[in-house]
């Protein structure tokens, strides 16, 4: 094998083939949107149709929902390679676990969480949010849901061998995502109040940033340990 | 520990056939060769070098094949086979190559098909394709011949038969004899005489 191996392929090829099979049929792609837009609807019929309340609420309810939904998410992540075999496969490539955590995370977010954020400004629309937030709601977003999928890895990587893991990993995941939820809202009611949000976009980028170094590290220890 | 005591070597073109009474370690043997677990004790070596905990490094150099079939359901065989094809070397499998590594165990009309609706002997044979489709050394093969007719067997073993004769190596664990001139080890012999409980609660 003297041919110099392209790892940004190898990279590339997993980031597409995950997409894929988050979109085909029984993927997470379209459960994770289905809830999403469900679960936030009820809130209107739950709470009343008092404008001010709902206005009042909308940056939280759509944050929480989006957590809940990317939780529902992340119980497949690693687990349907696992069970079916192609966790050794994908171990075994060239580009390394590490490669392989984090091109699985980059499609995670990409084919289940970006489509959150496109629908998330029809969502504020039915929850009256004020018009000055939108668009931090989808920079907070933008900017807080990275960690989301990126914490959210390691829980499922810990998780992986379980057995019906999915409240296991809730429990794991569910605390580390509260400074995400505290600065993403917080940036929303700030823009609707009239503060200033981006003090909260910063703080939550960091947040970002830090999960990007450790998560993709830990999530494939985890995987290790579960391969053995 | 699940053995101890085991030596061998595998030079061009040897076979090599694990024979045990469940488990008795073969699929742990070739896990462990494969670097998908770590050893507890003991030496692997790849030319002059010391390979144990470096997968990456080897997985150049050998392909294997577990119990289970690591293939989408979803997904035709085409697009299985494309995409593990670039996993494995970050290269194009062309439409030609697979069309005729399909050929050779019967599935090129099947290669369309979403693996959903494969029998259980055809997702195994889709399973043995990564053997024809990348070109390396080492084929680590667990069950190879699970589920196969004897037609399939016997184009299983011409495949193996010219890797060998193309200098490759083969490990290959299983219950059958294959038909096939290569050593064997048997490692009901190689038992850990003792168990070491207190790692494992």
């Amino acid at each position: 094998m003297t041919k110099p191996l392209s790892t940004a392929a190898i990279f590339k090829g997993v980031v597409a083939r995950d997409i894929r099979l988050a979109w085909s049929q029984g993927g997470t792609g379209t459960m994770a949107l289905s809830f999403f837009l469900i679960a936030v609807t009820l809130f209107p019929f739950g709470v009343g149709p008092e404008t001010e309340i709902l206005a009042r609420i909308a940056a939280g309810v759509i944050w929480v929902v989006a957590l809940l939904a990317c939780l529902l998410s992340l119980d497949r992540l690693f687990q349907a390679d696992y069970e079916d075999g192609s966790l050794d496969d994908l171990a075994l490539s060239p580009l390394g676990l590490v490669g392989i955590a984090f091109a699985k995370i980059t499609a995670h977010w990409c084919a289940t969480i970006l489509p959150l954020i496109v629908v998330a400004p029809l969502l504020a629309l039915l929850l009256n949010l004020p018009s000055g937030a939108y668009q931090f709601l989808v920079l907070s977003l933008l900017i807080g849901s990275p960690a989301l999928s990126l914490l959210g890895a390691i829980g499922a990587a810990l998780t992986v061998s379980v057995r019906r893991g999915g409240v296991l990993m809730s429990l794991l995941v569910l605390p580390l995502y509260i400074p995400t939820l505290i600065f993403g809202v917080g940036a929303v009611d700030a823009a609707s109040m009239m503060g200033n949000p981006l003090p909260h976009l910063a703080l939550l980028g960091a947040v970002s940033l830090l999960s990007l170094l450790i998560a993709p590290f830990a999530a494939a220890g985890a995987l290790r340990l579960a391969l053995e | 520990m699940v053995f101890e005591g085991l030596h061998f070597a595998v030079g061009p073109g040897d076979y090599l056939h694990l024979k045990g009474k469940n488990g008795s370690g073969k699929s742990t043997l070739l896990r462990l060769v494969a670097g998908l677990l770590p050893a507890y004790s003991g030496t692997l070596t790849w030319g002059d070098s010391d390979i144990a905990g470096a997968a990456a490094a080897r997985s150049e150099d050998m392909i294997y094949s577990g119990h289970q079939h690591g293939l989408k359901p979803v997904l035709t065989l085409r697009e299985n086979m494309k995409s593990l094809y670039q996993l494995m070397t970050g290269l194009h499998l062309d439409d030609e190559t697979l069309e005729v590594s399909a050929e050779g165990f019967g599935l090129l009309r099947l290669v369309d098909q979403p693996l959903k609706y494969f029998s259980s002997g055809q997702t195994h044979r889709a399973a043995l394709l990564r053997f024809l489709l990348l070109d390396r050394p080492i084929w680590l093969m667990d069950e190879p011949t699970v589920g196969l007719d004897s037609e399939n067997r016997a184009r299983l073993e011409a495949f193996m038969q010219a890797h060998l004769d193309g200098g490759g190596m083969i490990i290959a664990a299983s219950h059958d004899p294959i038909g096939l001139l290569g050593r064997s080890l048997d490692l009901d012999g190689f038992k850990a005489s003792k168990v070491h409980l207190e790692q494992w609660l």
